[in-house]
């Protein structure tokens, strides 16, 4: 409750200050040519989360939120390395955006309404469709969140998960107990422990809860989804060729694999008779140009960081710990939502 | 038996046993209430030890990767061999780490060094301006072959250290300063000093921060920006400052009224009374408020987490999120980071008591 209360203070004294500077925000425009003089890109991401931006052993960020940073980074610079990644708390994320302290939060925010039209705000597309879900132990034999009658779920703080959770039960007239956790640990803790029911949260994190446990099989992930939480890229408003940037870049690295292209063939690709491939990839066409990058762009961010499906797997894939399934999070060819507008 | 005598040993033996008799053991045996309170606390620590042995070492995992530690039931230390330097030294380049390394180990070792009332003197002081010049220097490089790591990417034990130890070093000259202008006769001092302390005491820490770091730089004219760890450093400051302030002023009111006016009487204007009557006596009466003050602001750094900032435990916490590490490690990472705090803040409350008795010493 507090952390709600201390966000909203902070978002609408944030809201006051650019409406104080309206005319210093306008001159906050080319983000990219920014970019390019600091010779960085300063990328925010959540606080270190399993799979989608931790540090591994040699203190290097790894994860998807990570990943396609770099991809960005390799269409600006041809250079996957030249990202300074910024953790971020979520109570402050939005106003380091607003300010400048970094050029983008990279997949941290579901794009909501009240976001993109009072924050200052844009979101690229949507580069991961997550939702809440609930999950219980095996034993009880619970195959539907209908059947959660009375049942006490282990919730974190500070987000819209109660909310969601409350909202949802009261539609369906079910009477639940929340118990909150302060912290992540201990809310996964709480949950094996017995001390509640049923846990809930995104369906991302409730994969990584399950993976952790001692026998994931004793865990079962409930198939109702209470809320959306697709989550985008999120840039400044006002700079139009930055967030075209940041879009085309996302867009790229699906219609690359919907196209087949990965970083292992991408250079067989080069020489394809397919007129939209060899725009994608620079052979011919100017569309790096038209967003004032170099023609190579996107064969960069695929060369070195791969197309979505190579991030997806290697970040949070099935092989990894976390062994999230595509889902939602498949191209719309094999039944999933990601969808790119064509390259021409 | 005859073999015994050849051996002083057992004599010298009950002889220290014999020593403390009127003083130890009498007073953990003295009374039968006292011994069985005694006892019951030997059985209780020798359990905690066992069970904590057990764990730490007979139990434990000691070689292998995440798959073993998820097995044994044990403390895993293979997870320290892989984070430990992360938890420790954070972003800064993996390469490098000596560097934040040797800025730790001077910036301890002057600490070590000022707590010896021998050394107390001027020279020291200069001392710890030059220390501070060179551990900057070490971690921001940029010459003699080392790379140039901006403040973004510092973190751990060093992050928490500069920022609960420097912002205290520089927040107690401003905190007497502070509680002399509360205490002043003249007017405007008087009331700016009220109304920073105040409003600094009216607000917590994290709003503070939040402030220092998300209000500063919309207000700044665009492209100019200031490091979020400077930030965060002054806001630290001033907040310390007030609490210090506050200590300070406590420990002033506690001198009787006739020291001032002795000190006057002798002719001394208000600069030298301070300096040589009133603050040396203040100061003294303050030791254990200010070092719980120390305490207090060592751990309440934890909170610049809240703004970005890595400190050592959101370090620990970090290196616990790895998804190959992750819900593996959580006990051994939280106690590791509850000893290094203990640790240090033992050591602070150690020395105070040292303190207190060495200058209660020098009183009688």
């Amino acid at each position: 409750m507090k952390n709600t209360v201390l966000k909203s203070l902070a978002v609408g004294i944030a809201a006051l200050g650019i409406a104080l500077l309206g005319a210093a925000s306008a001159s906050a425009q080319a983000t990219l040519e920014a970019v390019k003089k600091r010779d960085k890109l300063l990328c925010g991401i959540p606080m270190p989360s399993a799979g989608f931006g931790a540090p591994d052993s040699k203190g290097v960020v790894q994860g998807f939120d990570a990943d396609i940073c770099r991809a960005l980074s390799s269409a600006i610079f041809g250079d996957p390395g030249k990202v300074d990644f910024v953790h971020l708390n979520p109570n402050v994320r939005f106003e380091a955006v607003q300010s400048g302290e970094v050029d983008l939060l990279s997949r941290y925010a579901t794009v909501t309404f009240s976001r993109d039209a009072s924050l200052g705000l844009d979101f690229s597309p949507i580069l991961f469709y997550d939702g809440q879900g609930l999950m219980v132990s095996a034993k009880l034999g619970v195959k539907s969140a209908m059947e959660l009658k009375g049942a006490s779920v282990c919730v974190l703080p500070g987000t819209t998960t109660i909310q969601n959770l409350t909202d949802y039960f009261r539609a369906k007239n079910i009477k639940f107990e929340a118990v909150v956790v302060e912290n992540g640990d201990e809310w996964r803790r709480a949950f094996f422990a017995g001390r509640c029911d049923a846990i809930t949260s995104d369906l991302s994190d409730l994969a990584s809860v399950r993976a952790v446990a001692n026998n994931p099989a004793d865990f079962v992930v409930l198939p109702e989804t209470i809320s959306k939480e697709p989550t985008a890229a999120t840039v400044r408003q006002g700079d139009a060729n930055w967030r075209d940037i940041v879009t085309w870049v996302s867009y790229g690295l699906i219609a690359a694999e919907e196209a087949g292209i990965n970083q292992a063939n991408v250079d067989t690709f080069l020489t394809s008779e397919d007129p939209e491939i060899q725009r994608m990839l620079g052979v011919t066409g100017d569309l790096g140009k038209m967003l004032g990058l170099d023609n190579k762009w996107l064969y960069n961010a695929i060369k070195q960081v791969g197309n979505y499906e190579d991030i997806f797997d290697r970040t949070i894939g099935p092989k990894t710990p976390l062994g999230l399934s595509r889902g939602e999070n498949q191209l719309w060819t094999k039944g999933g939502l990601l969808y790119a507008p064509p390259f021409r | 038996m005859a073999e015994l005598d050849v051996f002083d040993k057992p004599v010298a033996l009950s002889e220290a046993w014999r020593v403390p008799k009127d003083g130890a053991v009498r007073r953990y045996f003295g009374t039968p209430a006292n011994a069985a309170i005694t006892l019951l606390c030997m059985i209780a620590l020798f359990l905690i030890g066992k069970v904590a042995f057990a764990w730490l070492f007979v139990d434990a995992v000691w070689s292998g990767g995440p798959e073993a530690c998820k097995i044994g039931e044990g403390a895993c230390w293979p997870f320290f061999g892989d984070k430990l330097r992360f938890m420790l030294f954070g972003y800064f380049p993996y390469d490098e780490h000596w560097r934040p390394l040797s800025a730790l180990l001077l910036f301890v070792g002057m600490c070590g060094l000022s707590m010896v009332p021998r050394m107390w003197s001027a020279r020291l002081l200069l001392l710890w301006v030059a220390a501070l010049v060179v551990c900057y220097l070490v971690m921001t490089g940029g010459f003699a072959g080392m790379t140039a790591v901006p403040t973004t990417k510092w973190g751990g034990l060093p992050l928490s250290f500069m920022l609960s130890f420097v912002g205290l070093t520089c927040a107690f000259p401003l905190g007497i300063l502070l509680a002399l202008g509360r205490t002043s006769n003249l007017p405007a001092i008087r009331v700016i000093s009220i109304v920073f302390i105040e409003f600094m005491r009216g607000v917590p820490l994290i709003s503070v921060l939040f402030m220092a770091s998300v209000m500063l730089p919309l207000f700044m004219p665009g492209g100019m920006s200031v490091a979020t760890l400077l930030r965060a450093q002054v806001a630290v400051i001033l907040f310390a400052a007030a609490y210090v302030a506050e200590t300070v002023r406590g420990g002033l009111q506690s001198l009787p009224s006739g020291q001032f006016e002795a000190a006057q009487a002798m002719g001394l204007h208000y600069w030298l009374m301070m300096r040589l009557v009133i603050l040396p006596q203040a100061i003294k009466a303050m030791i254990p408020a200010l070092v719980s003050t120390c305490i207090n602001f060592f751990q309440d750094t934890t909170l610049v987490t809240i703004i970005g900032l890595l400190d050592f435990l959101t370090t620990v916490r970090g290196a616990m999120r790895d998804p190959n590490w992750q819900g593996i490690a959580v006990l051994e990472g939280y106690l590791f980071a509850a000893a290094v705090y203990c640790l240090f803040s033992a050591i602070m409350s150690a020395y105070s008591r040292f303190l207190e008795r060495r200058f209660r010493a020098g009183h009688d």
